[in-house]
């Protein structure tokens, strides 16, 4: 069957499993235990989260897939995910520094997905912000940390900012499907999030005495299926299994 | 006849433990939300939230409440899982959070994770040991992904604390 909307779920949905995915890397290299605990629980939510949205999909188009044929058996060009969550992790400032921007846009995104009228993705909204909120929290004080603490960890985060602010811009995008949806009152319009954004993030850089760099050219195209290299290595680890040993079960 | 049969799976269901925190069962966690009965596919339905998105517990409350049910004779059943309304820590009795003191867990604070986390506010948990509320706040995440890890001031010991949500 035929789904509507559903480039739209698979947007919100590929977003949150390639940076869970991204994020679990992080399971038993994690700068201190608390951290590497954080991360992993974090990780666990966008995966938990990814999931109900795809069980939601193989729900709606009635073709008797599981959540797992979304993930593990799809190639590069049909993954919608925002560009920003498939980059590699750098060190751990840059990966707080996406968590950071990520975990604020997000933040605000299902604020506004609460009065989608789409009786799923609201009741998808109002369970995930509870969780997100201690994402933006836990990010956030790291950002205050780094910002505030030693040369080297000031620069760091500084170099980071630098390094991810072109992959910023994508998530206060609309692409087409995102357009569509939000036509229809069931999608949220990333552009009007922009201020908010841009109010948030500037007050805690200004308070961790660091700037996002000015005149900055965007990237886009992932939520479109136009990705960097880097999916497709993330891809090649998470999918060998069922590639290599089709329909084996955990 | 199906009532009857509701009230013994209800008080059947209590024999659920969390597989993360055993001294609490499905009921008490108020993970379980409903029961209903579908005739005409004569199917017991078990209606479970998830209380993070991302709990490993889910899957194996799945199958726990399918494997108790079925060695106490009833075998006709499906578990469904919903996201709305969402799970929050005040659905929790208070005979669970004393449970949960009890055991050395901080229990949820009542009135569930407010905007103040946004901002920074960290809320005064007291020590389950001790009762002091000379406690800090470790790390936001502890143990499993409903707890935060807390450090008492006063006897020294690190606790878990239950997060609200």
């Amino acid at each position: 069957m035929l789904m509507e909307h559903k480039e739209y779920y698979l947007t919100i949905a590929d977003t949150l499993l390639i940076l869970g995915q991204r994020l679990s890397e992080w399971c038993g290299h994690g700068p201190a235990i608390e951290e590497d605990i954080a991360l992993s629980n974090v990780a666990l939510d966008y995966i938990g989260q990814a999931t109900s949205l795809y069980k939601e999909i193989a729900l709606k188009e009635n073709l008797g897939k599981s959540e797992d044929d979304y993930a593990f058996l799809r190639d590069a060009w049909e993954y919608r995910n925002a560009l920003i969550v498939e980059i590699s992790n750098g060190d751990y400032a840059k990966t707080i520094a996406r968590q950071f921007v990520f975990s604020t846009w997000y933040y605000h995104f299902l604020e506004a997905l609460e009065k989608s009228n789409d009786t799923f993705l609201q009741g998808f909204a109002q369970k995930s912000i509870k969780e997100v909120r201690y994402h933006f929290q836990h990010s956030r004080d790291w950002i205050l940390r780094m910002g505030g603490g030693t040369e080297e960890s000031h620069n760091r985060l500084q170099n980071a900012l630098n390094e991810l602010w072109e992959f910023t811009g994508e998530l206060m995008t609309n692409s087409v499907h995102e357009m569509e949806a939000i036509a229809k009152g069931v999608g949220v319009d990333n552009v009007a999030l922009k201020d908010t954004f841009d109010r948030i993030v500037s007050a805690i850089f200004q308070e961790a005495n660091v700037s996002a760099p000015a005149d900055v050219w965007m990237q886009k195209g992932g939520k479109e299926g136009k990705h960097s290299e880097h999916l497709g290595f993330i891809l090649a680890e998470m999918q060998f299994l069922q590639r290599a040993y089709p329909n084996s079960k955990w | 006849m199906v009532e009857v049969e509701a009230d013994l799976i209800w008080e059947y269901l209590k024999m659920v433990e969390d597989p993360e925190i055993p001294i609490l069962n499905v009921i008490e966690m108020g993970i379980v939300r409903d029961l209903t009965w579908d005739e005409d596919k004569k199917k017991w339905h078990v209606i479970i939230t998830p209380t993070y998105s991302g709990c490993p517990a889910m899957k194996a409350i799945e199958e726990d409440i399918i494997e108790v049910l079925a060695e106490l004779q009833v075998k006709n059943v499906v578990v469904d899982t919903v996201l709305s309304p969402p799970w929050t820590t005040d659905w929790m009795t208070d005979e669970a959070r004393e449970k949960l003191r009890s055991t050395g867990i901080a229990p949820p604070e009542k009135g569930s994770a407010d905007k103040g986390l946004l901002m920074g506010k960290v809320k005064d948990i007291a020590c389950p040991r001790c009762a002091s509320t000379n406690t800090i706040m470790v790390s936001q995440f502890g143990t499993t992904a409903c707890k935060a890890l807390y450090k008492c001031g006063d006897c020294l010991e690190p606790f878990d604390y239950f997060k609200c949500i």
